[in-house]
């Protein structure tokens, strides 16, 4: 099973890492073009402007179509790119998430926490950084955790995302959750 | 249920935003419209500045914090991280910069220094901080006072990336030598390094810093930044080199915005000699700049700090 992680900016080699100690096998994705070598993607965290800056116009049709078709993952950045609406301020989505998520929604970087929510009722910690918040979900979406009222993981088809970064936590279960994802879909 | 108050969480959080702008641009800004273009062009983060390091360099006088207004100003511009800079030392200054909500302050040699003897005790902000290094002890002494990420200092203001290129490769061979040290040897080391041995030890074992490891100091074109970060840099800041023609002319928007891109693009495609041609072959030039190897030692920025 290969595994790519989108690695225009951001926290790329985190995911790497734990994509790795899990047993997969991953490719850093940085041109359209790879996106053929892999089974599954996952887009880390960083700057959401910032990678649709980077992929221009073609790049974000490969990806779109990629996502349409095969698993994908997004954490914090990640999530709002694979979002069908963003707010504050609005910007372009994939679209393979039937939700509408918001930007910064806690506030600016002091406004960072380290949160302890519900995973399929069990504990999780979850960092959140500048993180978005999921405003509403379509009827199609399944809630995979919580922290307070907030979904913070949610999946809808071959789509899986999260508002915090399981990468920078040791609890491995929500990238686990992304590999069943990926080897159910194949 | 927030956990916010323990230190290691607090840790975490900071080193947290820096893992974020990896792989990115920091651009230097002075205003909003500069803020907006940054943005457009893909910056990961922007530096509110009063002046840049050309200007400052170019006019002298105290260099200090930005004012307040302009920096909020920049802040509800765009939705990208802002940072901004303090004098070494100052910490009044720095609790200012946290009270105003900034993402990141940097402790910075390109500011006045306000303090001979002593960095800010930077564990004593929730706000994280950035601090520029020369050598490896360097790093590991802003590391030990609560830095969360190191950038090379390099020269600023000076469009010439010879001494980006030079802290750099310091800091990198520093690190590589002290994995094949034996346990003595690094309590050793540690001495010669002016550096806490935990901190010696934890590179020495890891083969790297604690905390994310930019470059800054000179970056003025696609090459330098592809450089800087084929030498180990994961990420970098850029400063005159994106709004400036010269150390006291700004580039037209059109073109600031051009050169903007194009870094953006190196940064992401560091090892790639095609997209790096692309990008560059569209400029239409850099700012002039100034060499390093013909300014006073009294003139460097990166001696201010120890």
């Amino acid at each position: 099973m290969i595994i790519g992680v989108l690695a225009l900016q951001g926290d790329f080699d985190a995911h790497r890492r734990r994509l790795e100690e899990l047993g997969a096998e991953v490719v850093l994705v940085k041109k359209p073009e790879q996106l053929d070598q892999i089974d599954g993607l996952v887009i880390p965290g960083g700057e959401s402007g910032a990678f649709l800056k980077i992929l221009g116009e073609e790049g974000f049709q490969k990806l779109q179509e990629f996502v349409c078709q095969k698993p994908a993952f997004g954490t914090c950045a990640g999530a709002i790119l694979l979002a069908t609406e963003v707010t504050n301020p609005p910007q372009e989505g994939l679209g393979a998430l039937d939700i509408r998520i918001r930007r910064n929604a806690y506030g600016r970087q002091i406004d960072s926490s380290i949160r302890i929510g519900m995973m399929q009722g069990t504990p999780m910690e979850m960092v959140f950084i500048r993180a978005p918040r999921i405003e509403h979900i379509g009827p199609n979406v399944e809630v995979l955790a919580t922290e307070g009222n907030d979904p913070v993981v949610v999946r809808q088809g071959r789509a899986m995302a999260a508002t915090f970064h399981p990468e920078l936590s040791d609890d491995t279960r929500v990238h686990r959750a992304f590999l069943d994802l990926v080897e159910s879909s194949k | 249920m927030s956990q916010n108050n323990g230190s290691s969480s607090s840790l975490r959080l900071k080193t947290g935003l820096a893992e974020m702008l990896k792989g990115g641009v920091i651009m230097d800004v002075t205003n909003a419209e500069q803020a907006e273009i940054a943005e457009k062009a893909g910056a990961v983060a922007v530096m509110a500045l009063e002046r840049v390091p050309a200007q400052i360099r170019a006019e002298g006088g105290v260099a200090r914090m930005a004012s307040p207004k302009k920096i909020r100003e920049i802040m509800a511009t765009v939705s990208i991280p802002v940072m901004a800079k303090c004098r070494i030392g100052h910490f009044a200054e720095a609790q200012i910069l946290q009270e105003l909500g900034v993402d990141y302050i940097d402790e910075s040699e390109v500011l006045t220094p306000a303090d001979e003897a002593h960095h800010v005790d930077k564990h004593a902000f929730k706000t994280p901080f950035v601090c520029g290094a020369r050598n490896l002890g360097e790093a590991l002494r802003r590391i030990a006072e609560g830095a969360c990420l190191i950038r090379t200092k390099g020269e600023a203001g000076t469009g010439d990336v010879v001494h980006a290129v030079k802290h750099m490769r310091q800091i990198v061979s520093e690190m590589r030598g002290l994995t094949i040290l034996s346990e003595q040897e690094l309590y050793a080391r540690a001495k010669d390094l002016q550096a806490p041995y935990e901190l010696v030890s934890m590179v020495a074992r890891a083969g790297k810093l604690p905390v994310p490891n930019f470059s800054a100091g000179g970056i003025a074109t696609p090459a330098d930044a592809a450089l800087v970060m084929q030498l180990g840099a994961e990420a970098v800041f850029v400063g005159s080199g994106i709004f400036m023609t010269d150390s006291s002319t700004f580039a037209e928007p059109a073109e600031a915005a051009k050169r903007a891109k194009a870094i953006v693009l190196a940064a992401t495609h560091f090892r790639d000699p095609k997209v790096l041609l692309e990008v560059s072959a569209d400029l239409a030039g850099a700012m002039k700049g100034l060499a390093v190897a013909g300014l006073d030692e009294a003139h460097l920025l990166q001696t201010r700090g120890w």
